[in-house]
């Protein structure tokens, strides 16, 4: 049997893995990845990169449609749009080609090998992999688990037939007349209002009294207002049971009512779990954290020299906290002192509207003890929003009441997700009302919103 | 018939391998379910391995001393009916590692939970929960965060000057400009600089001897006072008549030659330990290694054959290969092959040092300063030349009632050194 070592060895090359491997090869580590799938795993195959490419061309083709049939303030008129949706899929896959061969490179240019195959602990420092060409056996002096997570399946509605996850929603080679989204969180909200604006007739069923239950009231207000406004049916405090006996319907269990739904597809995103199996982890026998692997803030397992990242670990499971874990690691393999001492983890909603969370919410500040000024600043008041059709949202600012310092700041608008950059940076410097509110922001920009939402909070803000 | 194969359990420590110790069966033996099969050691317990079922042993992971993986095949077992190994195994696992949490001290390797995380199982969407803005936790840019972690420095200790108590890089600059002070002015200022120094040459080689001997041999040291008033006597009378092409006698060929005396009465302690092979090398030949400062560190050279050597020519010889190791022209040959040690610290004083044996040897004699101590001659003190030997032996093949004879046979010899020179 054929046998590797190298120090480091990477079970995933998703966003947290393939980070790893990365700067693990720039900081001369002698490094193996290994990777059933293509590189770059959920986020990149079958999650971030797909679906915002799915939901760019269906905010393109909404537009254009709505220009179509004369709701149109600026003018423009255009006979009717069509969709090849065939071509919207070839040109997603390609983008996600493009970055799969750009993964596969960055990994050769650190140094980092790369062996594809199913992964699958003998013991603790010895791997198999089941490659094309046989069996592979890697001895590794550090292991790096970075398997990531898998949607979750509903009991009585098993992934199959019309019932799918987001993976298979990616996949779809034609528009869906009829979708019902089961789960209004934001991934069953993401692909249901691109499948809508692509013409797919979209109901969402939430069991919760509303849609986006992680976030606050405010923030998901504009977003639910938005789903109305795009013909999106949303049932909340709905709860989906089981298929109907022909399998074309979903049946529905309100508080008073038993209903169904007809469905051509039923999309089923209730959350991810951490995939922990099929992988020989339970030999290992590491410490859990609820379904977790328990790490602490070095990334470290309750085992010596092995270490978790990325959703195996926890929520949230971002791809950007998989890669700043991933970039840690090998820091701390190189010999480097590092730990986690991030002040925030941001997340964005690609809703439309967007929603952007950095920091603590208002709530969760109070929770927290914390004495705090909350305010807010609406779109309706910002120029550039004005300009881009787009007035609905706002920006918010949770600051500490005693010296200012930025606790949380969150946003919901089209098109802010590039503002969480600026957001986080604000968070991570310390920032405070102040700091805010002496930087000058260029307008016409909708990230002046920002800037005046702190100048409200100090009591002077000046375009409201 | 059907196999079962009990895989070596995690035993609690978070470690990747532990050390076969003991095996308690052998390949063919039946064991009953429960039945201790084998026993590994970790850096803090010994653990033993129990049987999940009654059955026969197939096959043993290897021989006592191999380290074992975790996780790995430790024995297969031909048990009755059909087997189901994965849940035998995880069950065992669980059983053994709790056993062991009890034994070890675990506190060290129990990781913590970043306080981010929360600890409830909860739909993927993204928690805005992971600001730590606490009364703990610094304000500070991150890069002045990540140059305090590297400069292994907790910013708690530091009162930022910026906006809200920021910590600026000028607060850190001053901080280590101060030398890790802390903010309250003192006199006494808490030193946490770590300064690396690579061991190379030289102290790398006596560094890895010394490990190597005191980790391998089980030393037992032996200090005993030696009254040398006559032996010092002796010495000057012989020093001051001496012919001018002759050394200037120390007290070193004098104990050489105490020391041919006693190993000739006890000649197993004139040897090398082969712990591997199991088998004491006695040499016939005496070859007393001189430990001898030098400007780069500690050498020893060997002054060959001291059972055909007079006090002369021992002295000489000592001479002779302490300047040799001083100006580092010391031949190979000349810095090995002793059988026996002498170390000595000489005017440096200390009452009593305890001698590294000089691997494979399996005795050293330490000499300690010689200084006028009152001792009680029956009727009344009276001043008298005294001086400490300090010895060790290798315990594993040397007793100490052997190493104590050794001893109080120099003394003798030392106390009356007429009788190093009787012959017979």
């Amino acid at each position: 049997m054929n046998e590797l070592s190298c120090k480091l060895l990477i079970i995933g090359a998703g966003p947290g893995g393939y980070t790893c491997a990365i700067r693990a090869g720039q900081l001369g580590i002698d490094t193996i990845v290994v990777e059933a799938e293509k590189p770059g795993g959920t986020c990149l195959n079958v999650g971030c990169i797909p679906s915002k490419a799915l939901i760019h061309a269906a905010g393109e083709y909404e537009a254009i449609a709505r220009a179509a049939v004369g709701r149109n303030a600026l003018g423009i008129s255009t006979a009717t749009p069509l969709l090849d949706f065939a071509k919207t899929v070839a040109w997603k896959d390609n983008i996600v080609r493009r970055l799969n061969s750009g993964v596969a490179g960055l990994l050769k240019r650190a140094g980092a090998r790369h062996v594809t195959g199913r992964a699958s602990f003998r013991d603790g420092k010895t791997i198999e992999v089941e490659t094309q060409s046989g069996r592979q056996v890697i001895h590794a002096e550090m292991v790096v688990i970075a398997t990531g997570s898998e949607p979750i399946a509903l009991p009585l509605l098993p992934f199959g037939g019309r019932v799918i996850s987001s993976t298979e929603a990616l996949a779809l080679t034609e528009i869906p007349a009829k979708l019902v989204v089961v789960g209004g969180g934001y991934i069953g909200l993401e692909l249901g209002t691109a499948f809508a604006k692509m013409g797919a007739a979209v109901t969402v069923v939430e069991a919760a009294p509303r849609i986006l239950p992680q976030y606050d009231g405010d923030l998901s207000e504009p977003v639910a207002r938005r789903l109305t406004t795009l013909g999106i049916t949303v049932l909340t405090g709905a709860k989906a049971t089981a298929l109907v006996a022909d399998g074309s319907a979903l049946a529905l269990a309100s508080s008073d009512e038993q209903t169904s739904l007809e469905a051509d597809k039923i999309l089923v995103t209730v959350g991810r779990r951490p995939v922990m199996s099929g992988f020989g982890l339970e030999t290992l026998d590491l410490d859990r954290n609820g379904p977790f692997i328990r790490i602490d803030d070095r990334c470290r397992t309750s085992m010596r020299g092995v270490f978790a990242i990325g959703d195996i670990t926890g929520e949230p499971m971002l791809a950007h906290r998989a890669m700043a874990q991933g970039e840690m690691v090998a820091e701390i393999v190189a010999g480097l002192r590092r730990a986690w001492d991030r002040v925030s983890i941001p997340a964005i909603c690609f809703t439309d509207p967007e929603i952007v969370t950095v920091g603590l919410s208002p709530s969760e500040a109070s929770e927290k003890g914390f004495d705090v000024k909350t305010d807010l600043f609406p779109f309706k008041a910002n120029g550039r929003a004005l300009t881009l059709e787009r007035d609905d949202g706002f920006i918010r600012t949770v600051a500490r009441a005693d010296n200012h310092l930025l606790l949380g700041i969150q946003g919901v608008g089209a098109g802010i997700a590039e503002l969480s950059a600026t957001f986080s940076l604000a968070l991570e410097m310390g920032a405070r009302l102040e700091d805010v509110a002496m930087t000058i922001h260029a307008h016409p920009t909708q990230s002046e919103a920002f800037h005046e939402t702190a100048l409200k909070s100090l009591g002077h803000a000046i375009h409201i | 018939m059907a196999e079962r194969v009990v895989k070596l359990p995690d035993v609690g420590e978070g470690i990747a391998e532990a050390e076969l110790v003991e095996w308690h069966v052998k390949v063919g033996d039946a064991v009953r379910e429960d039945a201790v099969l084998g026993a590994v050691m970790t850096d803090k317990a010994t653990v033993e391995i129990p049987s999940p079922a009654k059955g026969r042993v197939l096959w043993l992971a290897g021989n006592v001393g191999d380290l074992l993986a975790i996780g790995s095949d430790f024995v297969r077992l031909e048990v009755d009916g059909t087997s189901e190994p994965a849940t035998e195994a995880a069950k065992l696992e669980s059983s053994a590692a709790s056993a062991s949490a009890k034994k070890s001290d675990h506190d060290a390797s129990t990781p913590r939970v970043p306080a981010s995380e929360p600890s409830h199982v909860s739909r993927s969407q993204p928690s805005a929960a992971s600001l730590q803005h606490t009364g703990q936790r610094s304000l500070a840019a991150p890069a002045v965060r990540l140059r305090a972690r590297e400069a292994g420095l907790d910013l708690r200790q530091l009162r930022g000057t910026g906006p809200a108590g920021r910590i600026t890089h000028d607060d850190l600059d001053a901080h280590l400009a101060r030398g890790h002070t802390g903010t309250t002015a003192t006199p006494y200022q808490a030193q946490t600089a770590v300064t690396d120094i690579k061991i190379v040459g030289l102290r790398r080689k006596i560094a890895e001897k010394m490990a190597l001997a005191s980790s391998r041999i089980p030393h037992i040291t032996y200090v005993e006072e030696v009254d040398v008033t006559t032996l010092e006597d002796l010495r000057a009378k012989v020093n001051g008549q001496k012919q001018p092409d002759k050394p200037k006698l120390t007290l070193l060929p004098f104990l050489m030659r105490a020391m041919v005396r006693a190993i000739a009465e006890q000649p197993h302690l004139n040897a090398h330990f082969d712990d591997e092979a199991g088998i004491v090398h006695q040499h016939a030949g005496i070859h007393i290694g001189i430990a001898t400062q030098t400007p780069t560190g500690l050498v020893v050279p060997v002054v060959r054959h001291a059972e055909a050597r007079d006090l002369w020519s021992c002295a000489a010889e000592v001479a002779r290969l302490a300047e040799a190791a001083r100006n580092a022209s010391a031949t190979r040959d000349e810095l090995t092959g002793s059988t026996i040690t002498i170390t000595s610290l000489g005017a440096l004083g200390g009452l009593a040092t305890t001698p590294i044996i000089n691997h494979p040897e399996v005795a050293i004699v330490g000499v300690n300063r010689v200084a006028i101590r009152p001792h009680w001659d029956g009727t009344a003190f009276v001043p008298r030349q005294m001086m400490n030997l300090s010895s060790s032996f290798d315990h594993r093949v040397i007793d100490g009632f052997d190493a104590a004879q050794f001893v109080q046979r120099i003394k003798l010899l030392l106390e009356t050194p007429a009788m190093i020179f009787i012959e017979g």
